[in-house]
């Protein structure tokens, strides 16, 4: 692959779990340079969580290896090269949001002015100056997790990692927090993954979707999306977002328009 | 907190309580010795004060240096457990059945193992008492952590210490002061009883025995309120404590 060196490889790794029993994650290759927006999507239980986690040194690949900026994802996670915000706020209770946000960059040792001028930039970003006393429980759940964004942004990771995020939310809030994020992503010059089993979220977010077939677990076919930016709501109304939204539903079905790897149809069963 | 209005209703019950009971004794004409009336219990308790709340200090300072002892070691044990979960879960079945067994039932034998005027003797049990609930709900706090919570640690490359500092501990302290509610009851009971066995005469639970063996209820019901009251301003006072240190909780309607 030629241009800029890749933030993540992810170099033929396999995830079985229970001692082998359980194919998880069968030879995925996949290659996400600087700038990139990538999602993962693909049905319950294809592994996408999985993959993520393993960029992010959470669990191991029984096979293979993950690369992120040049090291071992182990001394990524090591140098806090990234930031992750999961289906789920996990906020802590006893911390207020100016608390939650401020955690990293307690952790990684700043300064106390440092840290609180930090925390109010990204109370900003998120819309959420003003609120910074309030405890998680006085917080909607769409205001929770853009407390969590927040969080992950802190320290400024080049690379976030997102896993569902927005997935237990209505559909109101997830379409406004996907402008939310683009926006974001767009100020702030990340690399993102971003794990979802919502393909309208992934065509409307991503520069490229990586399609998953069912366990074990592959990449089936990569997808660009040629959307222009900046995306807007009338982005979602737009005949080329159909279009997107249609190949990756035929990708994810195994019947791609696109000739499809072999194998992909017999992971259905 | 509710204000002074909230607590009407619960004062007009117990007023209701009081009269019910000195009328009742009016009406069938109990005999004192099988239930006094509240007017002369509480001419007892003014007239016997000096004794009864020397007495109910006395009991006082065995309870709250059992509940130290006791909840001080079930931190522990729990923060042991916790980090070496192997050996937590080896020692799990026997702290469940431990804590099954009646140890009031010990009284007689550490008034032998410590002296029987030793407060030593009274404030074993009552730590053996506190232990197994501050234990066991401290354990249950410390490793009810959502695993989420212990991966987003992990992605800051936090080590164990930290994720028991930043984590663990803050997650399992409403659980920690639910049992020290609990414990500072049973460190009370487990002072009075022990005093039940044998003690020093200035105990509360020793004046208590004397006086009902002497046929002097109205002392006895005294003392009685001794104990109730310290009892209760011990558990509002750990309550106090709790509103303080977890003002971030989330309150329900009260």
């Amino acid at each position: 692959m030629s241009g800029p060196e890749p933030v993540v490889s992810i170099r033929t790794v396999s995830k079985s779990f229970v001692q082998g029993q359980v194919q998880a994650l069968q030879e995925i290759d996949l290659e996400i340079r600087p700038r990139e927006f990538v999602s993962l999507i693909g049905p319950s239980g294809c592994g996408k969580s999985t993959l993520l986690r393993i960029v992010g040194d959470l669990i191991q690949p029984t096979q293979g290896d993950v690369v992120v900026n040049g090291k071992t994802a182990q001394q990524a996670r090591r140098d806090r090269d990234y930031g992750i915000v999961f289906q789920d706020a996990v906020l802590y209770d006893w911390r207020t949001v100016a608390k939650n946000i401020s955690l990293p960059l307690e952790m990684a040792k700043w300064d106390r002015a440092k840290r609180q001028a930090r925390v109010g930039e990204m109370l900003e970003l998120v819309e959420l100056t003003g609120f910074e006393d309030r405890y998680p429980w006085q917080l909607s759940g769409g205001m929770q997790q853009r407390v969590s964004i927040a969080r992950a942004l802190s320290f400024s990771p080049e690379l976030l990692l997102m896993d569902e995020p927005f997935g237990a939310l209505d559909e109101m809030t997830r379409e406004r927090l996907n402008g939310e994020l683009l926006r974001i992503w767009d100020d702030t010059g990340s690399t993102v993954v971003f794990v979802t089993h919502s393909i309208a979220e992934a065509v409307f977010l991503s520069t490229r979707v990586a399609v998953m077939s069912p366990r074990p677990g592959r990449i089936a076919q990569v997808i660009d999306i040629d959307l222009p930016h900046p995306r807007t709501q009338a982005t979602r109304e737009e005949p080329r977002f159909f279009e997107l939204v249609t190949e990756v539903r035929e990708a994810l079905h195994g019947g791609s328009a696109r000739p499809a790897p072999a194998r992909t149809a017999e992971a259905d069963r | 907190m509710r204000g002074a209005r909230g607590w009407v209703p619960a004062l007009a019950v117990f007023v209701l309580g009081i009269l019910l009971w000195e009328g009742y004794i009016a009406a069938f004409d109990v005999q004192r010795f099988l239930l006094p009336r509240p007017t002369d219990i509480v001419q007892t308790f003014w007239n016997e004060r000096d004794v009864l709340w020397g007495a109910g200090w006395f009991t006082f300072k065995e309870a709250l240096g059992g509940f130290a002892i006791g909840s001080a070691a079930g931190v522990l044990a729990a923060l042991v457990c916790a980090r070496w979960r192997p050996l937590g879960r080896a020692l799990m079945p026997y702290m469940i059945a431990a804590n099954a067994i009646p140890i009031i039932a010990f009284a007689p034998i550490t008034n032998q193992w410590f002296g029987l005027l030793n407060p030593l003797s009274k404030m074993v049990i009552a730590a053996v008492l506190c232990f197994f609930p501050v234990m066991v709900n401290t354990l249950r706090g410390l490793t009810s952590v959502r695993p989420q919570s212990i991966e987003l640690m992990r992605s800051y490359a936090a080590g164990e210490a930290t994720i028991f500092r930043r984590v663990r501990i803050p997650n399992s302290l409403p659980y920690l002061f639910a049992a020290l509610k609990v414990a500072s009851v049973l460190a009370m009971i487990g002072a009075v009883v022990g005093e039940y066995f044998g003690g020093s005469q200035e105990a509360l639970g020793v004046q208590i025995r004397n006086s009902a063996a002497l046929f002097r209820f109205e002392t006895a019901w005294a003392a009685i309120l001794v104990a109730s009251i310290l009892g209760i301003a011990f558990y509002l006072a750990i309550t106090a404590v709790e509103r303080v240190a977890l003002r971030w909780e989330r309150r329900g309607i009260e």
